[in-house]
């Protein structure tokens, strides 16, 4: 039996036997969806169709479709795909090295935050497949024996480093995350008649795998979740410092600088909370789980956001201070102009979202509102991607010829890809809320009995 | 005497966890216990061995280092030397920092995917497996013994109800 001091707040609101909770995680799956859920599906459905055609414009035409030009070379497609990568990174967090610590608070979002990570990272793979213009042709970046003579992948390349990063920090999400939902699908899969609904009895029974609860099964359940969550705690580090080295390895102002790993692997856990919560408080709503995603659960987010914004804060000032200390006048300017040239505008929304309005954390009232902090996060999402763009864009615009400055502005097919795949998250993430089981509800009945409002209100 | 199964259907686990004590301190063999989620000590009770999981993560994830090594030191070395940058692959111990990257996901990739394989093959786990749990409530909230009984089943329902079984069937 598992013992939680009284005075901690509890993490179940309200009187909930196991089977309440059997109930209330099937009830989205086996009811039908509401006026909301239709109306944000239509228009993400729209979003996605309009970035489809996007990219089918993109790939029968090229590239040059696109806003870039000789000079900014690189701009919305690695911005996009560095901003997905880094909303991925809470959900593998929350899993894996709140396992590890043994935090109870992340049973009821952990299954939604990996959800999270694993669409998120479906999105930021798009963009590499685009760009190589016959995405047909992708299969090329893996080392293939081939017909080419020995046209082989160079293994120095930090691009192919991230092929690698982040193939198996997909895989190994989408593993951890189903090894996790098996015993929940065939909770799902008791639940429906073969007769009423022979339907979903025969989609959940395949997708539980036979799973039964036994004894022997549970054990090693429980060190084979252990044992990823060892696995995944490296791989959430490694692949956004992998992914800071396709910047950090190369020879642009701006871009060689040693901080990059920790700076971008903070960014992206900052960038991932902040997702988790604009999900999760809409979807405490939508699919009625106030009972499991309390604002105990979300005042936990917010001071992790508060940490890990003042870090990125601190990695910002370094970076000047860097620029300064060095005494390399190409440097100095690279970051004089960031914060004063033409796009100072999106330096100071990056400055703005991602270290001042994070700090409004410090107050009670606001880490533990919901509106506050769903505003809040918001902000955080519009900062992180500016961060990008700023990194990205203004270190390319001013190229070492003068005769070759140039700005930036995105084309319609930019702007489409970019909406298109935040309508095809949204499609992914609504379907999920209504065929899987939102909430690990296996491992949140171990809880219960020791963090349930109920059974501390009894002891006490 | 024909074999005659018997269910203990539970409702909670520490109840649960008294019971399985006490009826193997009367050297009744427990068949299986079933269970809605994770017990914290119902393997000791049961007096199952430690699962060895772990250990072929460990393994796995020396295979896939190792494969990465060789694949790269073929690939990079062996096969088709490149001068990139003026950084020649002419030995892998020179050029060993830059292919620590692919060789630490390597890693993951085996221990994780092969561990999870091998967890899904020893549980009997696959798409379109049959599931094996007599009551369908065991994956809500029910906890479940099963005993095999050769011969009288009298003792063995009588211990189950005085442990505080919830309800009692037989097969």
């Amino acid at each position: 039996m598992q013992k939680e001091a009284e005075i901690r707040d509890p993490l179940i609101i309200g009187k909930k036997s196991y089977h309440d909770i059997t109930l209330d995680i099937s009830k989205p799956v086996e009811g039908k969806a509401n006026k909301y859920w239709w109306i944000l599906f239509s228009i993400s459905f729209v979003m996605f169709i309009w970035g489809v055609l996007s990219m089918a414009y993109t790939i029968g035409t090229g590239v040059g479709t696109w806003g870039l030009n000789k000079t900014i070379n690189w701009a919305w497609d690695i911005t996009n795909f560095v901003w997905w990568i880094g909303i991925g990174h809470a959900g593998t967090l929350i899993s894996a090295v709140l396992l590890l610590f043994r935090q109870k608070w992340r049973m009821s979002i952990n299954r939604s935050a990996e959800a999270m990570t694993i669409f998120g990272v479906a999105q930021a793979g798009l963009f590499p497949i685009i760009h190589m213009g016959r995405p047909w042709l992708a299969y090329w970046v893996f080392p293939i024996p081939n017909q080419f003579g020995s046209l082989w992948v160079n293994f120095n390349s930090p691009l192919l480093w991230d092929v690698f990063a982040i193939s198996t920090y997909f895989s190994v999400s989408v593993v951890f995350w189903y090894i996790g939902l098996i015993p929940d699908f065939a909770m799902l899969r008791d639940r429906f008649n073969e007769k009423t609904a022979p339907m979903k009895k025969k989609l959940y029974s395949f997708l539980s795998f036979g799973w039964s609860g036994k004894a022997k099964h549970w054990q090693r359940f429980e060190e084979v979740s252990l044992v990823l969550a060892g696995l995944a705690t490296p791989l959430v580090f490694s692949v956004h410092s992998i992914v800071s080295m396709d910047f950090a390895t190369s020879v642009i102002p701006g871009w060689h600088t040693t901080i990059f790993p920790p700076y971008f692997v903070l960014g992206a856990l900052f960038s991932g909370f902040a997702m988790v919560e604009t999900l999760l408080i809409i979807m405490r709503k939508v699919v009625n789980m106030e009972a499991y995603i309390t604002i105990k659960h979300i005042e936990y987010m917010n001071i992790i956001i508060l940490l890990t914004g003042s870090l990125v804060g601190t990695a910002y000032i370094t970076e000047l201070f860097m620029a300064w200390y060095s005494g390399v006048e190409y440097e100095q300017y690279a970051f004089l102009n960031r914060a004063t040239g033409p796009y100072w505008w999106s330096y100071a929304i990056m400055m703005g979202c991602n270290v001042l309005t994070p700090q409004l954390y410090w107050i009670n009232s606001i880490r533990k509102s919901f509106i506050a902090t769903f505003i809040l996060s918001i902000f955080v999402n519009i900062g992180m991607w500016f961060e990008r763009f700023v990194i990205i864009v203004t270190s390319l615009h001013r190229d070492f010829l003068p005769s070759s400055w140039t700005m930036f502005s995105p084309s319609i097919i930019d702007i489409g890809i970019y909406l298109g795949t935040i309508g095809f998250f949204f499609v992914l993430f609504l379907l999920y809320a209504r065929t899987f089981p939102v909430i690990a509800q296996a491992e949140l009945k171990t809880i219960v009995k020791s963090s349930g409002s109920e059974y501390k209100n009894k002891k006490s | 005497m024909s074999i005659k199964t018997i269910y203990g259907i539970f409702d909670d686990e520490e109840i649960l966890l008294k019971s399985v004590r006490e009826i193997r301190s009367n050297n009744i063999n427990i068949k299986e216990v079933y269970t809605p989620f994770p017990v914290h000590g119902l393997d000791k009770e049961l007096g199952l061995k430690e699962t060895r999981m772990a250990i072929t993560a460990f393994i796995y994830g020396c295979i896939g280092i190792t494969f990465a090594g060789l694949m790269i030191f073929n690939i990079m070395i062996i096969d088709w030397p490149m001068n990139i940058g003026g950084k020649p692959n002419f030995t892998f111990y020179h050029n060993v920092p830059s292919f620590v990257p692919v060789m630490f996901e390597c890693t993951v990739l085996f221990a994780a995917h092969l561990m999870s394989i091998t967890y899904l093959i020893r549980c009997g786990l696959f798409p379109g497996a049959k599931s094996e749990n007599p009551d369908p409530r065991t994956t809500d909230d029910k906890f479940l013994i099963e005993l095999e009984i050769d011969g009288s089943t009298k003792k063995v329902k009588d211990l189950l109800s005085k442990t505080g079984a919830s309800e009692i069937n037989e097969k």
